[in-house]
């Protein structure tokens, strides 16, 4: 192949602007248009606007509350007048697995965010600074760690609630919940910092002299985001049982309210006797938690910046 | 990932033919399997307090008299028995006995034993069970000497007790574990630990243990036992199973002769079974009322909310183990000296009469419930008693009209420090009998006695109690602790709820044992019908 | 590395005195004693109990005890279960929960690895959507639900395995399902995320442009790599794990050491809550130290010692 001068030709002015013209796309917007394409992740979503819908229309529209008692329909099967049935003292299950999935979803949605938050910053913090920095904040984790929650717990009851409860308390639950449930989270992160932060991009940006906010928000975090994403949604089931278990020792939703774990917990001791009891808000749990993962898979899928094309 | 699998279902099918040998311990041999509920705390009798410790020491220890099912003593270590005039000396004459290591037991060895029960060092809790024993408060309080306890051994097989006033409960209080005779060589060598290996645990029940690990204990028939012609079974196995449902599986499973409970909710479904017992116990749940507190300072409002619940349904539909609904405090199962039960003749103190508990209310100030400040029924996290309260709070709406009640649930030691300290509107609490008489529920309602926590106080209740300690006639000591209870309900400081029941699956061949209406069971003569 | 350790061990120590220093003090604080009882104690019996086992020294008299004794190995006496001491009953029951959370861990492990790098390497496929929905299914139904529905189907229905007490090799099926299930998804999730982000690396597409096997690069090159999230994961999970669970032991009627964290604050047994706090907390610790110096083993790129800034 012979080669000529022609070939070294300038390009034309206007096909460079012509080429960069394509809309400049964020992060944000590409990863959203990524999403769109995953029909499991929009689906869950859907389902999961639709169950916060319910959840806080639902019960205005039942003829039941949550507390009504009927001794005389106690653990019926599902019929026309309950359709989930009615659980050991008549009440209806169904109006009851609204009211819960209040409970249950704000839990959920505030221990994820919890997470993300508190855990992505001091992870990433520790990983970044590393040395002595990374020495002492990891071994603040391993501190939250090893004192037990239960401690933690009823210290709160007796702070926070020291003439009785009254009623949903449900700001007592998201406080406990903040104190430890970033922990893994800070581990996770800072464990892959550890690693990103020798890598090319990352020397770099830092040759270039990036601020080192800068590099931790732009650089490292976005190319955590898989670990981030997988670690917060496990943290929602995690944190709807934790709050049944708070709810059951005495912090946080008091009786006749209840979660969805609360629901859960209290069927399975008449498994044998009265499995509808347990199914409907066992599969109300289990169905919802599939949503948040798929959400989540979708997610990582869609922010992960390598995909980006 | 398919080897993985693969390995898995190995391990399953392993799983499965292994399971055919180790079920079945029959080998001939007549085994007992019960469910003593959970680990014991200890297994120093002395320091023991608990109905599963005393389920186990039951098979391995007895005391002066054994218990029967109605909670009557029996001659047992001690054969006969003679009573002073004024009921406050006993002497007991021991039978000739063996501890289960063959050496002889005497009237000393009891004797060096209450003395170790009352020792301040030892510190046990219920050192006070032989606080009717004369100079044991002192001693145990480190106010007086061991010198002048009232225990004597006169001889090998006489011991003689001298009283602080007539105890007519005396002959129950010794069949108890603080009672017990422990193996002295033993337990001095490691006063600590000598309970916790089973060569040192030396006792002289008609059982000996034989081994424990795995938390299951084994016990074997003690052939050194006075009465051990008595004994039928070949082995007694306990497991010490805490999950109820995983319990009654265990049972249904064919792994457990007797339960040591039964869930609530599962019992209309088992209802069917003949396996179902509810056994007598002797116990009562109620509430407490806070009388320092307003309203509950009225006693029209204790009487309105205790006349507006529903109990036939609390117990039929909320509780459902056989539960008796309560109408006083003091639960039947507790003769009087005729012989008649304690409760039948003692009244209901009140009726269940929405009417009148309306009315009450409004002379109150408070007509249909406006009004009524808000208050909070208190409860230790259990699922049972949360279903009641959930029930009562509904009751009290829907009868009185009183709307803003809330439920507050506290883990064990907050409950008992918000109970004991009267942080509290009304409260859940439960009494369990510590002996077979009136006594173990009236006595505690003084004026500042630890275990009021309604803040009761009646002068005239102060000193009957005091008048029975010295009653040494039988018959009018019962017309008082009749008036007491005359008394104390018509003030109405609590608001009883039922009487306890003790519900358990028992497997049909199991006969010959006797489940203790204090609690524990007694497995001495039991044994599997063919 | 010696300094490294050196380091680590000193601020280990440092941690765990921080521990046991405010677990002394939350609990001490917490309302109810060890010996406040139903039924309440005649005053002079609650002090010769007390005079016992000198809780009616001042609070930092038996602080400075409760150290001294620490240092020479000796936890104390249990106040629940008296007769045995805390050392007694940590070395009765840790070896139960220590061998049923090896077999639940190596479980996870094993299961949530393998699926985690199947579905990464078929992403987008049936196949990533069917081992994860089912993966999913070990977030979605907690312990105590999956425990008794084990329980249910294999012991009662069927009558394959032993429902419940310890003894044979049998009875630790159930309960190690039961405990690994949540980390099972958990670690698949995981290493599906890292396995992705890896995959698409360049240094990964150099190794396939080398024409390495597709097997090789898999194996050697992207594990290695994707192993740090997990390996972040396993420090506290082993040391939970193998310290006993409370909920999984109650069901199963394991004789292990978790029923005593949970119930030795509710019995507020001051010496065993103390005791079993410094006891897991040495464990998470120890544990973490490893993962940390794991971490260079994987990765070379992670640094240990502080860069010289």
């Amino acid at each position: 192949m012979a080669i000529s001068p022609e070939l070294f030709k300038p390009l034309d002015k206007n096909r460079v602007q012509a080429d960069e013209a394509r809309p400049s796309i964020t992060y944000w917007q590409d990863a959203w248009r990524r999403l769109k394409k995953n029909p499991l992740a929009i689906t869950s979503l859907i389902f999961i606007a639709l169950l916060t819908l319910t959840a806080i229309v639902g019960p205005f529209l039942s003829p039941y509350s949550y507390s009504d008692q009927d001794f005389d329909n106690i653990h019926l099967r599902p019929c026309r007048e309950h359709p989930f049935g009615t659980d050991n003292l008549g009440r209806d299950i169904l109006v009851r697995t609204m009211y819960g999935a209040r409970i249950s979803l704000a839990v959920g949605f505030v221990a994820a965010i919890t997470t993300c938050v508190i855990g992505v910053l001091f992870g990433g913090i520790s990983g970044l600074a590393g040395g002595k920095i990374d020495n002492l904040m990891m071994r603040f984790v391993d501190i939250m760690y090893s004192i037990p929650f239960l401690l933690w717990v009823i210290m709160l009851i007796v702070i926070l609630d020291p003439e009785g409860s009254k009623g949903v308390n449900l700001s007592s639950i998201f406080i406990a919940l903040g104190i430890v449930y970033w922990l893994p989270m800070a581990r996770i992160v800072r464990a892959q910092i550890l690693s990103l932060k020798e890598q090319e991009f990352i020397l770099a940006a830092t040759t270039i002299g990036a601020k080192k906010r800068k590099i931790l928000l732009q650089h490292l975090i976005p190319n955590v985001m898989g670990s981030i994403i997988v670690t917060a949604t496990i943290s929602i089931p995690e944190a709807i049982f934790t709050e049944s278990f708070l709810s059951f020792i005495g912090l946080g939703v008091s009786a006749p309210m209840a979660s969805w774990g609360m629901l859960a917990s209290d069927a399975l001791t008449t498994l044998r006797s009265y499995p509808h009891v347990l199914v409907f808000p066992a599969v109300a749990i289990c169905i919802t938690l599939l949503a948040f993962n798929f959400i989540g898979d979708g997610l990582r899928d869609a922010l992960d910046p390598k995909m980006r094309k | 990932m398919r080897k993985n699998l693969a390995m898995f279902f190995v391990v399953l099918l392993l799983a499965a033919s292994l399971a055919g040998c180790t079920t079945g311990t029959d080998n001939g041999e007549m085994v007992i399997q019960y469910n003593v509920g959970t680990e014991p705390e200890t297994m120093d009798v002395h320091l023991s307090t608990g109905i599963p410790e005393a389920s186990i020491m039951l098979q391995i220890y007895e005391g002066l008299t054994r218990m029967d099912a109605l909670g009557q003593p029996q001659a047992a270590l001690a054969k006969t028995w003679d009573i002073s005039e004024d009921k406050t000396e006993y002497t007991f004459h021991l039978r000739e006995s063996k501890w289960a290591n063959g050496e002889p037991l005497t009237a000393h060895d009891l004797a060096w034993s209450w003395k170790r029960s009352l020792d301040p060092e030892l510190a046990a809790d219920y050192a006070y069970m032989l606080y009717p024993i004369e100079g044991a408060e002192a001693y145990n309080s480190g106010k007086g000497n061991l010198a002048d306890v009232g225990i004597e051994a006169v001889d090998d097989l006489t011991l003689k007790v001298k009283l602080v006033g007539p105890t007519p409960y005396f002959l129950s209080l010794v069949s108890f574990k603080t009672y017990y005779p422990v193996y002295k060589q033993f337990v001095e060598a490691d006063p600590e630990g000598w309970h916790l290996k089973v060569e040192t645990t030396v006792a002289n029940g008609p059982f000996k243990m034989e081994k424990w690990e795995n938390n299951q204990i084994e016990f074997v028939p003690n052939e050194h036992y006075w009465d051990a012609g008595a004994v039928k079974a070949d082995r007694l196995v306990f497991s010490m199973v805490e999950n109820a449902s995983t319990e009654l599986t265990m049972f249904e499973n064919g792994d457990l002769h007797m339960t040591n409970t039964v869930p609530g909710q599962e019992i209309p479904r088992l209802k069917a079974m003949p396996e179902l017992h509810i056994f007598p116990y002797l116990g009562t749940y109620y509430y407490i009322f806070n009388m320092e507190k307003a309203p509950f300072d009225d006693i029209r409002v204790r009487k309105a909310l205790t006349m507006a619940i529903d109990r036939q349904k609390i117990v039929d539909k909320v509780t459902q183990g056989g539960q008796l609904p309560a109408f006083a405090f003091v639960p039947p199962g507790i003769p009087e000296p005729n012989g008649n039960d304690f409760r039948e003749k003692g009244r209901d103190y009140f009726e269940e009469n929405l009417e009148t508990a309306k009315d009450l209310l409004a002379a109150a100030g408070y007509p249909n419930g406006e009004g009524f400040p808000a208050f909070s029924i208190l409860y230790n996290t259990s699922e049972d008693h949360k279903l009641i309260a959930e029930a009562i709070q509904e009751m009290w709406k829907q009868n009185l009209g009183i709307t803003n009640v809330t439920l507050t649930n506290e883990e064990w030691g907050t409950y008992l420090q918000s109970r004991d300290e009267g942080a509290f509107t009304v409260a859940r609490a439960g009494w369990i009998g510590d002996y077979n008489d009136p006594n173990t529920f009236l006595d505690m309602w003084t004026t500042g006695n630890g275990n009021n926590n309604s803040g009761y106080t009646n002068a005239e209740y102060d000193k009957l109690v005091a008048e029975c300690l010295q009653e040494s006639d039988m018959n009018s000591r019962n017309e008082k602790l009749h008036r007491m209870e005359d008394i104390f309900m018509e003030e109405m400081p609590i608001m009883p709820i039922y009487y306890y029941t003790l519900p358990a699956m028992v497997s049909e061949n199991l006969k010959g044992y006797s489940s203790i209406i204090i609690g524990g069971v007694d497995f001495k003569t039991a044994y599997i019908a063919e | 590395m010696l300094e490294f350790v050196v380091r680590r061990l000193l601020s280990a120590i440092l941690a765990i005195w921080v521990v046991i220093t405010v677990t002394f003090f939350f609990m001490h604080a917490i309302p109810g004693g060890p010996f406040q009882r139903d039924k309440v104690l005649p005053p002079a019996i609650k002090e010769n109990i007390e005079k016992r086992y000198k809780l009616d020294d001042p609070l930092l008299v038996q602080y400075k005890d409760y150290m001294l004794n620490l240092l020479k190995g000796d936890l104390g006496p249990s106040f629940k279960y008296r007769g045995q001491t805390v050392n007694g009953i940590i070395a009765a029951r840790f070896p139960v929960s220590l061998q049923l959370g090896l077999v639940a861990f190596a479980f996870a492990l094993l299961v949530g690895v393998s699926v985690g790098i199947v579905a990464a390497l078929n992403q987008g496929k049936i196949l990533d959507y069917l081992v994860m929905s089912f993966s999913t299914l070990g977030v979605a139904i907690p312990s105590f639900i999956l425990g008794t529905l084990l329980m249910l189907v294999l012991s009662y229905k069927l009558g394959l395995l032993p429902p419940a007490t310890w003894g044979t090799p049998l009875h630790i099926i159930m309960p190690a399902i039961s405990l690994g299930a949540l980390p099972t998804a958990y670690i698949a999730r995981l290493t599906r995320s890292s396995m992705l982000d890896v995959l698409s690396q360049d240094y990964m597409k150099t190794a396939k442009a080398k024409g390495l096997p597709r097997r090789r690069i898999v194996w050697v090159h992207a594990i290695k790599n994707a192993i740090i999230p997990v390996l972040t994961y396993s420090g506290p999970l082993l040391a939970g794990i193998i310290t006993g669970t409370f909920v999984v032991e109650n069901i199963f009627a394991v004789p292990g050491l978790g029923k005593h964290f949970v119930t030795s604050i509710y019995n507020r047994d001051y010496t065993v809550i103390l005791g079993t706090t410094v006891f897991y907390s040495m464990i998470l610790i120890g544990l973490n130290m490893l993962v940390d110096i794991a971490y260079s083993q994987f990765d070379p790129r992670i640094k240990l010692s502080a860069r010289k800034e």
